[in-house]
């Protein structure tokens, strides 16, 4: 069964390729496949009939215990032979079909072909949740088939019906399964029908994993998906919308195949749970009302689609009755019925196909006299349309005794269900009725001579033949409709599945076997399928429906005019539609209240939330203690806790940009000084080089903004009230989180994991820094992680600033600056100097000193020289020491971290002194390539080890003697440490390159725009 | 665990500004609160260091309760630095609003505001729809007229769109040569 969807999935992806090759003959190979597996199939034949399930499986996910099995009983055969075999003839039926259509018929062939391949794994899967994977499958193929006509509002929107409302019932089905499954603890379809007595019978008892509430609702859930699938009330009607596919979509989807699905899911589950009321009860109630109501409206139709449509609905809901009694006869008469049905239907369906091609048209008021233009295709509809009203001898003749002789069975058995059979048995033969009557209905519709007085107006009469209006009989009957002949090829699928029907009626024999074979392992059935049973009952009651159904059809003026006249109930695809619409108002109410566009807003729902919710938790069901509260730790952590405080409120009222940055610098120092007294070394360090390298770079940004923070002034009493509101959100969530400390501190009972991490480090990770350890041993993806956030950042800004890729490509240094020729210029001039610019031009000489050339970059009013000659003094000095705290920080407070943000402190000092230029001297490479040599590193790092066969992120440790250091050891964490440091060091370039030399060079733009905008003015206002 | 009053009251007060803050308008001032945010919150992780004890550097000789406790510490350095990039990334963002629309304020999202202003009625979904009788109908010659229609409206636009264009060149050139002749 593998081989056959794996060749099904190969010509699926070649199909649209060969349709290009091939135009509408690709049909016929496609058809060849399906026939082929079908011969397969039957060479199972009997192996299955015997009893013996062909198994095939394949772990898939060993973990969830799923497993691809399949495993095809009586049952899955059965519907095979329906799937491959109407499939096959169907896909034949399309290349005459498509014979003159051009766009988009590839992919249809290439849905409609992997449709079969969908359904086969459907019904041949045993594992129900590959069962509803492929149940969803056929749902979106399902979608993509209605929607073919894209152009088509109503094709696309049927579509979209259709996959709403089979994928709600089916996401139903899918929770009422897994319900199911786990309870019973397997997921395996045949095993849980196995075990569903004795399921049933533990949670009638109050026994067992599940209870009785708790199985009822899962088999509505699964009815759910079921009665979806199968098109039954009140979710029929995505079925006639569905019409809008091609018509043999409709044959093979919409008739035969896909809503045999859900009726296939019942037979396969009612011999476990066909024993529970709610599950009886709902199928006959659903089902009998589906079956008159479906019966009923297909009277009223004139499209002949949509007479086969309802009578589908009909016939569905029919199907799902029959099953209701859950006995083995009534399986057994569900299995004839279900075949017959296929045949009859995907007939009809094909010759309706054949119409609507031959005569353009469908409508029962335009056609007239086919018979005689298509006799062959008369005689194919007729008898197919003779099986569906239950004429002898053919199939649905002897199917429909079957289920006539069991529900009369039923009837007298009068057991606790008796109200429900009665409902049943009078469904049955009113059902009946319906149908005789809608098939005859179609017959006359499709092919009969109608009166020029059922035609509505004259405008019909262009589908009319020219030739035979002079001729139309002066009786006053239509000329014949315009009928282009039909080919044998285009007619084959039909008649084929038609000779079926006969073949059926006269020798039921086969299909009693197969149908007995499913039902003998669920006890003894009584019935055997023949054309003539002797004067039974039930024979009787057939002949009382034909004859009903006779006088029905003869009635058909009449009934059309009282159907007219009956108050209508609203259709259910309106009320679907008004439901949904009510749905996109809602949807927009509660968008338009919720999605304002407005950050404050949405912070303050956050944030109101994140306060109400623990409060209400902490202080309404139970507070923990609170205990071990010390005020007095250390007067130093005092005094920086209030200056903290302070410097933090006074960011409230700044209105200085920069006093404000000011502050909230102070609160990171003294973070950093609160980490430096509780015994935090490496914090400490980190901290504080953050802090300086942040307040340099808001410096750098800012300071092209204005020097104040706009403040909105408050006018009206809305903002005032919510100004009101934003305090009281800020006290409560610094409260709160207080109060979340406290609380949790206190509820501390067991020793922290940190206890094992000291020995753990030492041992394990051969290094004396725990923190350090805990960084690029113990916790190493967490940095790897980490670093790999701090590269995307550091990009981000590049590409904020420089828009146009990171904008550090090319490395010369030009020192022909604006600043230089100007004084340049002047010396050349020599007058008008200034001190300043006299000292500056001193430098301005200096050309081979590479180091600091501020002389000859900066205009000599901006630089400083005391700055100058700190960062000679410095920069050297930092980047040995960064070198020694990366060296060193597996053992010594330090590491990647600190180390790279040292350097880039010397960085930050150097840019200081010397602007960009001076900045592109400083660091060897591009701040890109230090980000990808970093990361490239540390990635590295994490993944060799794999190649040693080792878990990712494994350190080693090297020892080895060398002749000056002595005995040296090396971790080769460090390697990691390196790449973190690297990273480290192109973040902080390129956050100084952006908000430094970038914004330096707009500066300078503007104020060159500005310059000789004055100039031009000046010179205007002298001209 | 002891609870240490001061570094409570100083996380307190941080968060409460912070939240305070970034409930602003003001992009600059978002940006700090974030900031303080982020200081309380490693605050408030530290804390779950519990009693300061010895710095954690290795010694054989020392009990593994008597040092600090390494693990919120190596979470706050990571949280720590993340910060600073975080922070650089929002300067970047500030610079270039201020660049291109000269402003600091956080403005309401116009995208947002027309998703609400829009009604419930969707063409796709809520127009009349006819049902076909037909997939033969609607034929090729039809189909051909619709297309037609449909790139013969398309032209009539964009020739309208270019007349527009022209007028506007237009106009700020006699508006150009008006100034001329003005200086």
């Amino acid at each position: 069964m593998g081989l056959i969807l794996l060749a099904f999935l190969a010509i699926w992806l070649c199909t649209p390729w060969l349709h290009r090759l091939m135009g509408h003959k690709v049909f016929y190979l496609l058809a060849a496949f399906p026939a082929a597996a079908l011969v397969f199939v039957l060479t199972k034949t009997s192996q299955i009939l015997g009893g013996t399930p062909w198994v095939e499986s394949v772990q898939w996910i060993p973990e969830l215990n799923l497993e691809l099995t399949f495993r095809m009983d009586t049952l899955a055969w059965v519907m095979s032979l329906l799937v491959l075999g109407v499939g096959s003839l169907v896909l034949f039926y399309c290349a005459s079909y498509f014979e003159h259509s051009t766009s988009g018929v590839g992919g249809f062939a290439a849905h409609l072909f992997s449709f079969a391949a969908a359904m086969f794994g459907l019904i041949t899967a045993d594992d129900f949740i590959v069962m509803f994977i492929f149940w969803e499958i056929t749902t979106i193929l399902s979608y993509l088939l209605i929607g073919y006509s894209r152009n088509r509002l109503s094709a696309r929107r049927s579509a979209l019906q259709a996959l709403t409302v089979t994928t709600a019932g089916g996401l139903a089905m899918f929770i009422g399964l897994v319900m199911l499954g786990q309870s019973a603890g397997t997921y395996s379809l045949h095993e849980l029908v196995a075990r569903g007595p004795e399921i049933v019978d533990a949670a009638a008892a109050g026994q067992g994993p599940m209870s009785w509430a708790m199985l009822s609702t899962a088999l509505v859930l699964i009815l759910c998906g079921a009665l979806s699938k199968s098109a039954l009330f009140p979710v029929h009607f995505w079925l006639p919308g569905a019409m809008a596919a091609p018509t043999p979509v409709s044959a093979y989807l919409h008739a035969a195949a896909m809503v045999k699905a859900g009726i296939y899911l019942l037979i396969r589950l009612s011999p476990g749970y066909g024993e529970v009321p709610i599950w009886h009860s709902i199928l006959v109630l659903f089902g009998a009302f589906t079956m008159l109501f479906g019966g009923w409206v297909a009277l009223k139709q004139t499209d002949l689609k949509l007479i086969l449509a309802y009578g589908t609905i009909s016939q569905l809901g029919f199907l799902a009755l029959i099953i209701a009694a859950g006995t083995p006869d009534a399986l057994y008469a569900a299995i004839a019925m279900m075949l017959a049905h296929s045949l009859f239907k995907a007939a009809l369906f094909l010759t309706v196909g054949i119409i609507d091609h031959q005569a353009g048209t469908r409508d029962i008021h335009k056609l007239s006299g086919i018979y005689r233009r298509a006799p062959r295709l008369f005689a194919v509809g007729a008898i197919s349309a003779a099986s569906m009203a239950g004429l002898p001898p053919l199939a649905g003749f002897v199917a429909k005794e079957a289920v006539l002789e069991t529900s009369l069975h039923e009837l007298g058995t009068g057991d606790t269900f008796a109200l429900l059979d009665l409902i049943s048995t009078g469904a049955i033969v009113l059902g009946s009725v319906l149908t005789f009557a809608y098939s005859a209905r179609f017959v006359w519709g499709a092919f009969a001579v109608k009166p020029v007085s059922y035609l509505e107006d004259a405008s019909q009469l262009e589908f009319c033949d020219g030739a035979t209006i002079a001729q139309a009989d002066r009786k006053g009957m239509s000329p014949d409709t315009l009928f282009h002949p039909v080919s044998p090829s285009f007619i084959a699928a039909p008649a084929v599945l038609t000779l079926l029907t006969i073949a059926y009626g006269l020798y039921p024999e086969p299909v009693h076997k197969w149908a007995a074979s499913y039902v003998k392992p669920f006890g003894d059935y009584e019935l055997h399928l023949a054309l003539w049973h002797g004067l039974t009952p039930a024979l009787f009651t057939s002949l009382g429906i034909i004859t009903a159904g006779v006088l029905l059809f003869l009635a058909r003026r009449p009934v059309e005019e009282a159907q007219k006249k009956l108050p209508s109930w609203p259709a259910a695809s309106i009320v679907y539609r008004d439901i949904i619409d009510a749905l996109d108002r809602l949807a927009v109410w509660v968008t338009a209240r919720t999605q304002r566009g407005s950050l404050g807003f949405y912070l303050s729902v956050i944030l109101t939330t994140a306060v109400v919710v623990p409060t209400v938790v902490l202080f309404v069901k139970e507070t923990p203690p609170l205990a071990n509260i010390q005020v007095k730790v250390n007067p130093a952590e005092w005094a920086i806790a209030v200056v903290m405080i302070i410097a933090s409120l006074v960011v409230l009222w700044a209105r200085k940009r920069f006093l404000a940055i000011l502050m909230v610098s102070v609160t990171g120092y003294g973070v950093a000084l609160l980490f430096a007294l509780r015994s935090a070394p490496d914090l400490a360090l980190t901290q504080l080089l953050v802090e300086t390298i942040v307040m340099v770079a808001f410096v750098l940004a800012m300071r092209v903004l204005p020097r104040n923070i706009r403040t909105e002034k408050i006018k009206k009493n809305s903002e005032r009230a919510g100004r009101t509101l934003r305090v009281v959100i800020s006290v409560g969530f610094g409260l709160l989180m207080m109060a979340l400390a406290m609380f949790t501190f206190s509820s501390r009972e067991l020793d922290p994991i940190s206890l094992a991490l000291p020995k753990m480090a030492y041992e394990d990770g051969d290094g004396m820094n725990i923190v350090n350890v805990i960084l690029v041993d113990i916790r190493g993806w967490d940095t790897f992680g980490e670093i790999s956030v701090l590269a995307l950042a550091a990009t981000g800004v590049a590409s904020l600033l420089f828009i146009e890729g990171r904008g550090d490509r090319g490395r010369e240094r030009n020192l022909d600056t604006t600043a230089m020729k100007r004084i340049e210029a002047s010396f050349a001039r020599r007058t008008n100097l200034s001190t300043e610019q006299r000292v500056a031009g001193a430098f301005s000489n200096v050309r081979r000193d590479p180091f600091i050339v501020a002389g000859r970059t900066l205009p000599p009013e901006r630089r400083s020289i005391l700055l100058e000659v700190m960062t000679r003094l410095l920069f050297h000095t930092l980047i040995i020491i960064s070198f020694y705290m990366l060296v060193g920080g597996h053992n010594l407070p330090g590491g990647g971290f600190a180390g790279g943000l040292l350097v880039g402190l010397a960085m930050a000092v150097r840019y200081l002194a010397g602007r960009g230029e001076e900045l592109r001297a400083a660091a060897p490479m591009s701040a890109g390539t230090f980000l990808g040599l970093g990361l490239g590193i540390a990635a590295a790092y994490a993944f060799f080890p794999i190649l040693l066969g080792d878990p990712a992120f494994t350190s080693y440790t090297l020892e080895w003697d060398m002749p000056i250091f002595g005995h040296v050891k090396f971790v080769t964490a460090v390697i990691f440490d390196i790449g973190v440091y690297l990273l480290v060091i192109g973040l902080v370039l390129d956050v100084l390159r952006s908000l430094g030399e970038k914004v330096d060079q707009k500066l300078d733009e503007n104020r060159k725009a500005r310059n000789q905008k004055k100039k031009a003015s000046s010179a205007g206002g002298q001209r | 665990m002891p609870i240490d009053l001061s570094l409570i009251l100083v996380m307190g007060v941080m968060y409460g500004v912070g939240v305070y803050l970034i409930l602003d308008r003001t992009m600059t001032r978002v940006l700090l609160g974030l900031m303080l945010l982020t200081n309380a919150t490693n605050i408030l992780i530290f804390h779950a260091s519990g009693a300061a004890g010895l710095s954690p550097l290795y010694d054989k000789s020392i009990d593994p309760a008597a040092y600090s406790d390494p693990l919120p510490q190596a979470l706050v350095l990571t949280s720590v630095v993340i910060s600073f990039a975080v922070t650089a990334l929002l300067l970047g963002i500030i610079y270039r609003s201020w660049l291109l629309s000269r402003g600091d304020a956080i403005l309401d999202d116009y995208e947002d505001q027309q998703v609400a202003a829009k009604g419930a009625y969707d063409p796709e979904e809520d127009a009349v729809a006819e049902f076909d009788e037909s997939e033969f109908d609607s034929n090729e010659s039809t189909r051909e007229r619709e297309f037609a229609a449909f790139s013969q409206r398309r032209q009539q636009a964009e020739k309208k769109l270019e007349e527009r264009k022209e007028k506007k060149a237009e106009s700020t050139q006699d508006r150009q040569n008006q100034e001329g002749e003005r200086a």
